[in-house]
This record gives C-alpha cells, structure tokens and sequence, in this order.
C-alpha cells in the first residue's frame, strides 16, 4: 500500500486592518517562513494616534514592497503558494480595502484561492504559532480596539462570553497616557512607568458583578479626575504611581474574570492574544494565575502580539481545510463579528 | 502590445483591454456599487470576454487622480499589484485627462471637474486633439476656476457628471460660452485612458513600487500638523 503524502499547505496572508503594511508566509499553519511588517507608528506618532487617511495612504506605498519581501525571504515563487490569505475586518475600512485588492489581483493573475480572515481569529491563531491549541480554549483578547472572552470548542468554533461595554483596555491605556505626557502608542511606556514604581495610587475596579464583561471608562475617568485634583491643588502627581495604580486595576480585572471564566467553562488551554497581551505586567499575572491553576497558558512572542500576517496565515490555514473560500468580489466588512467558519 | 486599463477615480468604473492601438473590449459602468467589490470581478470578465489571460498583458494603465481617496487607491492597489507581480510597467494618467478626452473634438477648452464639495473643485483645463494643457489639475474654488476660464474668451466645454452641480454658477458667470457635454460624454473610458497612457513615458518595472495616486491633496490631518508645526517654529 502505498504511503498517503501530504501536501504542505503555504499562505501567503497579508493584514492592513489598521497601521501596519503586514505579509507573511505560513507553513501547515504552525511554521512562519517569512513574517514582515512595515510600521506607521513614526508617521502616526505626529497625530497622537491612528489617523484612518494616513493610514490608508502609506498602505498604498507599501503594499508591493511588502508581499515581495514576504517572498523573497521565503525564497518562493508565487506557484510554490497554496492560497492567498488577507484580513476582511473587523479594522478601518479604508486601510482594510489595500490589503484586500491586492490580495485579490494577487491570487487572480495566479489562479490562487483567496480566504478572508477575521482580524482576532487571527490575533487567536497567533497562538497556534507557538503551540497546538488545545480544546476547550479561553482566549481573552486585549488590544486598541479589543477586549474579549471568547471560548473555543474546537478550531473554527467563536463564542464571545465576554466584551467590553465601553472602552478597549489598549484604548484605555493610550487615553492614560495622554493624561501623564506619553508619546503615542502610550501602552509600552504605561507598562515600563509601572514597573518603576513601588506604591500605586488606588484605583477603583470595575467587576460589573456576575458578567465577563468589562469596562475601563470609569477606571480612565478616575485618573483624568485624580490629576485634575491634584492640579488644582497646585501638587505635583508621581507618573509612576499613577501608571501602577491605573496598570494593577486593568491586570487585576483581566486576571480575575479570565480565570473564572478559565474555571466555569473547564477549558483546557487558555491564550491571550491582541496588542495589550504584549504587556509585561498583564503576561506575568495571567503566568501566575494559571500556574496556580493548573491550566496550561500561551501567550505570543511580542512580535506576534501586535498587529501582523502570520497570525492571519495561521488562522486561514485551518478555514483552508475546513474549505472556507471567499471571491474575487470580496470587500472590506469594517465592523466584521467573529463567527465559526466550521458548520 | 496588449494594454489593461483601469479607472476607478471617481464613482463611474471603466476597464477596457488595447490591443496592437484596437480597443478589443471595454467596460464603463455608473451604478452605485462599491469599487472594491466590482473592479476583479470585472477584470476577470473582461479578460475572459477578449479570450486574454493576465499574463499576456503587456503594460497597464491607471486613473491616477485626483478624485475620491479611497477609489483611487482601490484602482492604484490592484494596477501595481498586477503590474508588480506580472513584471510589467504601470502608467498613471491623470483622471481629469482621461474625462477631457471625451471632449478631444470640442473647438474650444476643455474643463473636465470633480466636486471636492464646500464649492471647491479638481480641475484642469485642455485643448484641442493634443490636449494641450491650459489649466493644470489642481484643487481649488469654482469661482476662482471660472474666473480663469472667462479670461480666456474661448468657448468652453465641460464635462463630468458633477457638472451639474455647478451649471447655474458656470452660466452666470459665462453665459453662452459655455457649453456642456452630453451624459454619454460624463463618463470617463478606460480606452481613452490607455490611449493617452501610450502616448506617455514608459516608467520601467521598478517605478511599480513607489506608483502612488495623486490625490492633490495632503491630508486634513496632516495640514493641521504643519499648520501646527510652523506655529512652533515662529
């Protein structure tokens, strides 16, 4: 009998849903052959945050350059691809309709399938980079736009048991940074000035009672309020104590709740995924959390944190076998919902 | 030589396949659908129409501005990433040009526009089968444009479907001179596009890269930073 040869499946994915120009090529959906992101944060670092037309603008500057570096470093040729992968939403429609076209007029002139991926799906899949997912699975999904529970009974299978009702934590932590004179993207200073100080400023914590839901606009509305107090009074506030205090709210609540719902639901795995998963202080508490609990917990290298494509590669990997096809007529969905691609 | 053009600049979408100086097929469309969803598909259709795969083709032409950001950048993406991954030149033709060569036959200048809204407009004006220029693409008022027209004493044919928007404004100001095209006239052909891209330098495969729209405009957000920028620097 002969031996069943398995054809190795190569995505080239590509992601623009916000300010990074990202492809990526994946192999069988847990290998990045080549990963590459060209960043905006110097050109939107001047406007205090994304500004959508920039955004879209650079894109077109840099798209070409991107996927042709994608390949480049993979040393392959369009052929050697399986199919083409690209970011439909959710993200700023503008920027999404780059990577989107390209990705289309790519797979067209090489008769390649086209998948079009949910941006946290992917952002979920960064994980399968690091380690097979394992079933039930917690995701909690933290970035600028995101805060999410989202339970997984198998690969391709979403149920958001939790979000946030107002704010995102990522969003949370730019707005505190503009109140302590921060550079944009504010999160990666909030954490370092956190880590530098010893006492911190108390902080309410929003638990919203029996939810898994989460709010930080009350949490951003206290420290505006504290510094507006203390400006009154002609004090000088201490940005590390504030940092800490605000940092320890956030982490506290993320940690509880996710290990909760960690407990409830019995999951075997539980993975954080999103830009403010980048977060030292919020990694180490979810570390020791799960330790304590004996769940096993996955968390990105940083450099799949953020916003790139291998995560996307790695999430169309697996809607490539369940068979998930999208079409030349494929457009942008702005404010996409996570749904199961599996029936 | 087989030519691919592609206009997506404003609302109307034209695709249309040149071969050997023969339009062999072309495609203009005004319905109210999102360019990203059209403009593949169509591409697809056309091609398949002509009996011509992609990789036959040998140069392609774009609609580079000025018109809507995000169609412009929809026809701009998909020109460059085909160009770049068949190997082949992008030509950028400005989509005032490709509008003005509806009117070629005109005696007089030709004023194609586009509504940039708050009065203001994109504008350029030609002449004759050349289509020499005689006002460049610029954005700018409409009362300052037709000021301009009106010093030239010629008759003057405009052309584009916001045309309408200011036709009152344009006979007040130049009364029997102005002409207007008819509706078949507003929208803009890939063929004529692919036309004036031929008669254009051809860029080599490595301009592909850095092809990007003209939109003829810096970002509102970027012409604050300046603004602010300046205020420091005083």
């Amino acid at each position: 009998m002969g031996e069943l040869i398995m054809k190795d499946i190569y995505i080239l994915a590509i992601e623009t849903s916000c300010d990074e120009t990202a492809a990526a090529i994946i192999r069988n959906g847990s290998e990045i052959v080549s990963n590459v992101v060209a960043s905006q944060i110097e050109s939107q670092k001047r406007f205090g945050g994304v500004v959508p037309e920039i955004a879209s603008r650079h894109h077109v500057e840099q798209i070409t350059l991107v996927i042709e570096e994608a390949l480049k470093i993979a040393n392959m040729q369009p052929n050697d691809l399986t199919a083409v992968a690209v970011t439909e939403g959710p993200g700023l429609v503008g920027a999404l309709l780059i990577g989107i076209n390209a990705a289309k007029a790519f797979a067209f002139v090489h008769n390649l399938p086209i998948i079009g991926v949910h941006h946290i799906a992917g952002h979920i899949y960064a994980n399968a980079l690091v380690q097979p997912m394992e079933f039930p699975l917690l995701a909690l999904v933290v970035s600028g736009g995101h805060t999410e529970l989202v339970l997984m009974k198998e690969h391709g299978s979403f149920e958001v048991i939790g979000e946030t009702r107002d704010d995102a934590a990522g969003e949370a932590y730019d707005k505190v940074a503009r109140v302590l004179n921060m550079p944009y993207p504010g999160g990666p200073h909030i954490d370092r000035l956190a880590h530098e100080a010893k006492e911190a400023v108390e902080f309410p914590r929003a638990w919203l009672e029996d939810s898994y839901d989460f709010s930080f606009s009350g949490l951003k509305s206290a420290v505006i309020n504290y510094k507006h107090n203390m400006d009154q009074r002609g004090e000088e506030i201490i940005p590390e104590q504030v940092a800490k205090g605000f940092q320890d709210s956030v982490v506290e609540v993320l940690t509880t709740k996710t290990v909760r719902a960690a407990r409830e639901y019995n999951v075997k795995q539980v993975i954080a995924a999103g830009g403010v998963s980048a977060n030292k202080g919020l990694r180490t508490s979810l570390e020791q959390a799960f330790n304590r609990e004996g769940i096993s917990f996955i968390v990105p290298p940083l450099k799949l944190c953020t916003d790139n494509a291998a995560m996307i590669g790695a999430a169309a990997t697996y809607m490539y076998e369940a068979g998930v096809r999208g079409n030349l007529a494929m457009n942008g969905v702005p404010g996409k919902e996570l749904i199961n691609w599996i029936k | 030589m087989i030519w691919l053009g592609i206009e997506t600049s404003n609302a109307p979408l034209s695709v249309a396949v040149v071969k050997d100086g023969q339009v062999l097929a072309e495609i203009v469309q005004n319905i109210k659908q999102t360019h990203s969803v059209t403009v593949m598909p169509t591409i697809e259709e056309l091609l398949k129409k002509v009996n011509i795969r992609s990789e036959e083709i040998d140069a392609i032409a774009v609609a580079e501005g000025p018109g809507s950001y995000t169609g412009l950048r929809i026809g701009v993406t998909i020109a460059k990433t085909l160009a770049w991954t068949l190997k082949i030149p992008v030509v950028g033709v400005s989509s005032l040009k490709v509008l003005a060569a509806n009117g070629q036959l005109f005696n007089g200048i030709i004023c194609p526009l586009f509504d940039a809204r708050r009065q203001n407009v994109y504008a350029a004006a030609y002449k004759g089968l050349q289509l020499e220029k005689i006002i460049e693409e610029h954005h700018g008022s409409i009362d300052e444009l037709l000021l301009r027209l009106d010093q030239t004493k010629e008759p003057i044919l405009f052309v584009g479907l916001d045309v309408e928007n200011f036709k009152d404004k344009i006979i007040e100001q130049l009364g029997d001179r102005a002409y207007f095209a008819n509706s078949s006239h507003h929208l803009p052909r890939a063929s004529k596009l692919i036309a004036l891209a031929e008669d254009q330098p051809m860029p080599t495969i490595e301009d592909v890269h850095t092809f990007v729209p003209k939109y003829h405009r810096i970002a509102q957000a970027e012409a604050e930073w300046i603004k602010e920028q300046k205020k420091g620097n005083q």
